[in-house]
């Protein structure tokens, strides 16, 4: 039989139960459990980031972390970085401007990584914001256009 | 005041969803009765099937069934069909979706378990008892033509696949009257696509109802469904295969896969909608790759560095089977010449079976291959001769008054390689002032005395894109005044919405919010080819500005009537048609479509076909050649290996950039993916065919730490090829990356006599190299 435990966990601030087995990744229960399918599995071994989530404000790799371990905490992914009235995060706004999506598969985790990041750093360098996503594989953008995305968000949300 | 598009860095109507979660990639699609399916995978690089015991995995709790080659029955039984049929290939290895009796790569389908979930389908994989016996393998090509060499396939004749050769021009006298010969030999791997989606599939079968549908990760929606009806002899009518939202492509998504027909017959023998979806691991096993080929070339010239002709021979590795016919080892041919006037070549390829994964495209196919052989020729001269690269250059490019320029050789489809436009000198000029290269030397020098070694490579290309035959585009005005744009051309991250949103906005007077646009679905347009080869701007472009332009003209012939006016006299704006000089007559294109799909017993105007539609197939009448120059600037530590690189330059011409916003993220996106090909991704196989490089610690992607600035600047050279002057953009960035950066290594390392031979140019490598030069030196 499947080892299951019963989990609370607060996903963009709405508030779930759940009965999940105990290997279960968190990006797995996120997708398929809540159906926030805006978290996307890139490696599963922790390298590619696509899967990043914040954690208690921490990003985190939701394929490296079980979703037993996220009991009692609150998840914030990439579904719930937009106000409720469908205003974009100044992330959002800046990937937009700066073409820093194309396919979009990892765009979910550059957002959240970068969301803690700048939250932490709110005035970073090229150099520094090249360094907060270099666990974060982007295969189509060359990353240029997510480099200037995040200074450019930066700027706007210092000025915030 | 009309509002123009074309030409303008409009945001991508594509981004709000995708930034927001709410994209729709396969992994995301769910329904009822949904059950989930995991492969067995061949262990071993070559071998015999004995016999399979499915029992202890069918009898695991969650495990619905367990299939293996035997289980699909006799009408299921047969290997899969050639997508594309050649008279070279001598020997037509392709695979059973899953494995009879032999094996032929570590990867291969040998059995599918359909489960509850994929966990525990995955947990049942374990529970599958094969009994194999071992073969000897193949893996070096170098090799793999000598007698005695283990042949890949059992009842293979040898592990030629086939040869090709392209021959032009009179290559005795060229070799002859030259004042030198110098030859070459050089290794080139690129490793796979690695798109951050990796492949899946969902199949629902439903005999009496909508038949067979495939939701699949997918570059060639219709040359799956063409392939799949092919194979299972049925009506491709009664067939759907629908490529949704796609996590990048890069080429191997292009193809045809032994899962995407193991996944639509467990889905009907099941009566059941079934999914699969790779994980990474597999990804590396069983997604197609590009890797090896060995180079040998000898180049003739003149004293002054004029190339007068080229000749030698590729060993081109080929993998196990043939999915995807010879379109690799002959895009690395056709590129021959590059961007010079060159008079005589001849050159071969050799095309070996080993028994690793099949080979298929990576993003420019053969072209970076073919580039980066020219180009290392005119870095030899240049070398040979103390003649700066650059110059050397200038001596040889194919100048404006030679275009059209007919190279010699041959494309695929039969037709002439005909360069159509550029000014391939001019574009140098213009990457050499982006890149300061002038005053090069000069940082060079400042930084030797501080103990640091930089260097500086050029690279030029062309880039044959636009093949035919077509693709289309349907625009049709609702009711509504909403415009629905159809075309068969799947994405995979280019930006089709907005660019062809942009043309048809742009000729049928709306707004690109206004349009509702579908792509990739079989069943939303009778036809299509495939996102591959740069094609879709060439291709979808002008079949969706001619529709709507088609679209614009009936609307305002039948507005011309309602408004009692002339058709001179109107023009559309906003969706509404209005009588210049008279803003209070006014018809919206919504009325227009109305009057044309009228309720019962209500008429058509007379002379007007029903609805306020257009369907186009123009494209471009031949291939647009676009062309690039780049100039890589390194840092290498001659004690570590390590290369950084510290500015890369740019110049491109894609004929008339539609979105010059999507042409910058193809190009820097491209560029970057030839950096990683030059400096980090190497799949290696030990000599039994295990793949050693099995996840991103052992195979490295280019990071945005490692990566540089990518400085870029275009010229907008119109293609006479097509009604909107564009050429494709997708891989130029690619194409001409590895030269520059391998160039631009040998420069700094000079005063050791690095030759590179061999990309990547690991840090091993290259130190190995360093060691070597310095040990000469000192003797």
């Amino acid at each position: 039989m499947a080892d299951t435990r019963d989990i609370e966990v607060t996903v963009n601030g709405k508030s779930h139960t759940a009965n999940v087995e105990t290997r279960t990744s968190l990006g797995d229960f996120l997708r398929h459990g809540l159906g926030l399918t805006g978290t996307h599995m890139g490696c599963e071994h922790g390298v590619c980031g696509a899967c990043t989530v914040m954690v208690d404000g921490e990003a985190v790799r939701s394929c490296l972390m079980l979703a037993v371990q996220a009991n009692g905490q609150e998840v914030t992914t990439v579904e719930g970085l937009a106000d409720e009235d469908g205003t974009l995060h100044p992330l959002q706004e800046a990937f937009w401007k700066h073409h820093g999506l194309q396919c979009g598969f990892c765009t979910p985790g550059m957002l959240t990584s970068l969301a803690a990041f700048l939250r932490d750093n709110p005035d970073p360098s090229e150099r520094e914001v090249r360094e907060a996503i270099s666990g974060n594989i982007c295969r189509c953008t060359g990353y240029q256009g997510i480099v200037d995305a995040a200074l450019d968000a930066a700027k706007t949300m210092q000025g915030s | 005041m009309v509002v123009r598009y074309l030409g303008a860095e409009v945001q991508r109507m594509e981004d709000p969803r995708l930034l927001t979660g709410h994209g729709r990639y396969v992994d995301d699609i769910t329904m009822a009765g949904m059950l989930e399916a995991a492969f067995l995978r061949a262990p071993l690089a070559h071998a015999k099937i004995r016999s399979i015991d499915t029992s202890r995995a069918e009898a695991l709790e969650g495990v619905h069934r367990v299939f293996t080659h035997a289980d699909f029955g006799e009408k299921y039984s047969h290997r899969m069909n050639q997508l594309y049929p050649a008279p070279v290939i001598e020997q037509n290895k392709t695979q059973y979706p899953l494995a009879k009796d032999e094996v032929c790569f570590v990867g291969e389908t040998v059995a599918v378990v359909v489960a509850d979930s994929r966990a525990i389908a995955e947990d049942a994989l374990a529970l599958i008892d094969v009994d194999y016996e071992a073969l000897p393998a193949v893996v070096d090509i170098r090799t793999a033509l000598e007698d005695g060499a283990p042949l890949a396939h059992a009842d293979a004749t040898s592990n030629l696949m086939g040869k090709m050769r392209s021959k032009f021009g009179d290559i005795e006298d060229a070799f002859g009257k030259a004042d030198h010969v110098f030859s070459a030999g050089f290794m080139q791997h690129r490793g796979g696509c690695h798109s951050m989606e990796t492949r899946g599939v969902i199949a629902k079968d439903d005999p009496w109802g909508d038949g067979l549908t495939l939701w699949t990760s997918a570059q060639s929606p219709y040359l799956i469904r063409r392939a799949l009806a092919t194979w299972l002899g049925e009506s491709e009518e009664r067939i759907r295969v629908v490529a949704p939202d796609v996590g990048g492509g890069f080429g191997p998504k292009a193809g045809f896969y032994p899962e995407e027909i193991a996944i639509c017959l467990v889905a009907r023998l099941m009566e059941t909608p079934v999914k699969w979806i790779e994980d990474r691991r597999e990804h590396f096993v069983s997604t197609t790759t590009q890797r090896d080929q060995y180079w040998d070339l000898e180049v003739a010239c003149t004293s002054e560095g004029k190339i007068l002709g080229l000749r030698g021979n590729i060993t081109h590795e080929n993998g196990a089977y043939i999915p995807y016919g010879i379109l690799l080892p002959n895009s690395s041919l056709t590129p021959l010449p590059g961007a010079y006037s060159i008079a005589a070549i001849d050159v071969g390829v050799d095309i070996v079976f080993t028994n690793t994964i099949a080979n298929s495209p990576v993003r420019g196919a053969g072209r970076p291959c073919g580039i980066y052989a020219v180009e290392r020729m005119i870095q030899l001269v240049s070398r040979k001769l103390g003649i700066d690269p650059a110059e050397v250059r200038r001596r040889n490019y194919v100048r404006p008054d030679q275009m059209p320029y007919e190279t010699g050789a041959t494309l695929r489809g039969g037709a002439k390689c005909v360069y159509d436009s550029g000014d391939y000198e001019a574009l140098l000029e213009k990457a050499l002032e982006l890149s300061d290269y002038n005053s090069f030397k000069e940082r060079q020098a400042t930084a030797r005395a501080e103990g640091r070694y930089l260097g500086i490579g050029v690279s030029s290309c062309i880039e044959d894109t636009g093949m035919g035959p077509y693709e289309g585009t349907t625009v049709r005005v609702e009711s509504s005044g909403k415009v629905a744009v159809r075309t068969g051309a799947a994405s995979q991250g280019q930006g089709h919405h907005t660019m062809i949103a942009m043309l048809v906005a742009e000729n049928l007077g709306v707004s690109p919010e206004d349009i509702m646009f579908e792509s990739a679905d079989t069943s939303k347009f009778p036809h299509g080819v495939g996102t591959i080869g740069s094609r879709v701007a060439a291709n979808v472009g002008p079949s969706a500005f001619d529709a709507a332009k088609k679209v614009r003209e009936k609307a305002l012939k039948l507005a011309a009537e309602v408004l009692e006016a002339s058709e001179a006299d109107l023009d559309i704006e906003d969706g509404v048609v209005r009588v210049n000089g008279a803003p209070d007559l006014s018809i919206t294109l919504g009325e227009l479509a109305i009057q044309l799909s009228p309720a019962s017993a209500l008429r058509v105007p007379a002379g007007f076909d029903p609805l306020l539609e257009a369907t186009s197939y123009d494209g471009s009448s031949g291939s647009p050649i676009a062309c690039g120059s780049n100039v890589a600037e390194v840092e290498v530590d001659p004690g570590t290996g390590e290369v950084k690189v510290l500015r890369y330059s740019v110049a491109h011409d894609c004929g008339v950039m539609i979105n010059p916003m999507i042409v910058h993220g193809q190009i820097v996106g491209g560029v970057v993916h030839g950096i990683g090909n030059a400096l980090f991704e190497r799949m290696i196989y030990d000599d039994q065919g295990q793949p050693l490089t099995m996840n991103y610690g052992e195979y490295l992607l280019p990071l945005a730490s490692e990566m540089p600035r990518v400085d870029v600047t275009h010229m907008e050279t119109p293609s006479p090829l097509n009604s909107l002057g564009v050429k494709g953009a997708g891989e130029g960035g690619t194409i001409p990356a590895a030269a520059a950066i391998v160039a631009a290594i040998e420069n700094a390392l000079e005063e050791f006599s690095v030759e590179i031979d061999y990309y990547p140019v690991d840090p091993q490598y290259l130190t190995e190299l360093i060691d070597k030069g310095a040990a000469q030196a000192a003797e």
